[in-house]
């Protein structure tokens, strides 16, 4: 995985000013606990950076409110500003027979819950991403066809060896010759979650891909592709497995059935796992300057949040290199032909 | 816990977002990309297949003139030898020609020789037989002049007759 990193001199400067600004950013944003001298809840902190989030918070002169689309049977639907939960000291309100609290929105009146559409920070994060991705792959695409029989240019050259990787590395070697199929889904999700991951290292990012609603949906997507596209074999490995004594069938079937979805569930819990705590590292480093109020603290720790930035972007890497491979082999595993196994 | 639950709404923009990107991509982006790769590979595998083409048919064509070197190299000594073996052949004829005329001419020469040898031992025998006649002749006349002479040959002669 170190192909992406070391690839030019370019990636290596991003990856420097990556790590500078994100050392300085969570203490910008943690800010406000020291100033309003209320005692420093260090947990609230983090998991107030690590969860979704109706407003985009940079820093406390600089909030970005997100527009709440809700739903309910008894409202409709509705769409105004997350600011409207706010008053201008930034107390929570109530609007429009709404209620915001702990993140979720709910009707003043019954105190049901809604159901909430709303552009949320990390919903914004994925609008930010996916266009990223478009406007990156475009530009490889275009110089794809500008550069026809010539050799790769700019952003082409950089990207072209990664989807090379992806594709002689991690989905031929687990998918056999049926991958072609495959290749549009398997980069769409490696670069999904590789941008993502990356993106969520930035300072004031939201945790996209370190959120158990994202890594659910992509779990999901590769749980339906693996069942839908799954042949004789893998069915009958499933309810009837071949080669095994007729007692032994009867035991394998549960544990099959349950396999087909303890696989997905494995994708879910590993991507939101590993980049959710590695936010949560980081920002524990960072709040430890804030519980000493020490200035010899915040250097040292300073110096631990750099390196652990360095593996968290190793882990941004090996998690969608992860993910890929284990969707490319639960869908090849689906896919290949049985019958000269036995 | 609200960390461990996924929320409706983002899996919703997930699938939404996720699925459009992924088919906007598929068209626009990963089949040219893809399609671009796999060509450069052809053209890349088919660059080195000619060339290794084009050694295999020098190797050929090296191997095809040392042939028709080796080839020509044989006909000339073939050339050369059968024309030895021509000139061979014409003197060794010639030496057997001219051993054959000089034994004939010998042979004729003896055989000359040999009459004429022939003819004068005849001659000589002639010769000889007249020159034994005439000393005979001149020893009788000689040797009989007297009587006791005479008388001895007569008894000599029937000495010899009174033997038989």
């Amino acid at each position: 995985m170190n192909k992406p990193f070391s690839a030019s001199k370019s990636a290596f400067l991003i990856t420097f000013l990556i790590v500078l600004t994100s050392v300085f950013s969570p203490v910008s944003g943690a800010d406000k606990t020291g100033g309003e001298s209320e005692p420093f809840n260090a947990s609230e902190v983090i998991l107030h950076h690590v969860m979704d989030d109706h407003q985009w918070h940079f820093a406390d002169w600089l909030v970005m409110p997100l527009p709440v689309i809700v739903y309910s049977a008894e409202k409709g639907l509705d769409v105004f500003s997350s600011s409207r939960f706010y008053d201008e000291h930034h107390k929570a309100v109530e609007y429009n027979g709404y209620k915001l609290e702990h993140n979720h929105i709910t009707l003043t009146g019954s105190g049901k819950a809604v159901f909430d559409l709303s552009i949320t920070k990390n919903v914004a994060m994925l609008f930010i991403t996916a266009a990223l991705m478009f406007f990156v792959f475009r530009s490889v695409a275009n110089g794809a066809k500008n550069n026809k029989g010539k050799a790769p240019k700019g952003l082409q050259s950089f990207f072209e060896p990664i989807i090379l990787f992806v594709r002689d590395e991690i989905v031929k070697p687990n998918m056999g010759h049926h991958y072609e199929k495959f290749m549009p889904y398997m980069l769409t999700l490696f670069f999904f979650i590789l941008f993502g991951n990356l993106l969520g290292l930035l300072p004031g990012a939201g945790n996209l891909t370190g959120n158990i609603a994202v890594t659910m949906t992509l779990a999901v997507f590769t749980f339906l592709i693996t069942n839908f596209s799954g042949n004789k074999g893998y069915w009958s490995h499933i309810f009837w497995t071949p080669g095994v004594p007729l007692p032994l069938r009867i035991v394998i079937l549960p544990v099959e059935i349950i396999g087909i979805f303890t696989k997905p569930f494995s994708l879910m819990i590993r991507l939101f796992v590993a980049i959710t705590a590695g936010h949560i590292v980081l920002l524990s480093l960072i709040c430890l300057t804030f519980i000493f109020g020490s200035i010899i603290v915040g250097v040292g720790s300073s110096v631990i949040v750099l390196f652990i930035n360095l593996i968290e972007l190793l882990v941004a890497g090996i998690q969608a290199y992860v993910f890929t491979m284990f969707s490319s082999m639960y869908i090849g595993m689906a896919i290949q032909d049985h019958s000269h196994d036995h | 816990m609200d960390l461990l639950t996924p929320g409706p709404g983002l899996i919703i923009w997930q699938a939404f977002v996720f699925l459009l990107l992924f088919l906007l991509l598929s068209k626009l982006a990963w089949k040219p990309i893809l399609h671009s790769l796999k060509e450069r590979e052809q053209s890349i595998q088919h660059a080195l297949d000619s060339a290794e083409n084009a050694k295999k048919e020098m190797a050929n064509l090296k191997a095809d003139n040392e042939k028709l070197l080796r080839e020509t190299r044989e006909e000339r000594d073939k050339i050369l030898r059968d024309a030895r073996d021509a000139a061979n052949r014409i003197h060794d004829q010639a030496q057997t020609d001219a051993k054959k005329n000089a034994d004939r001419m010998i042979e004729d020469a003896k055989s000359i020789i040999q009459t004429e040898k022939n003819a004068a031992l005849r001659d000589v025998r002639e010769q000889v037989a007249m020159f034994s006649l005439e000393i005979a002749e001149k020893l009788i006349k000689k040797n009989l002049s007297d009587d006791k002479s005479q008388k001895d040959l007569a008894n000599t002669f029937i000495k010899d007759l009174k033997l038989n």
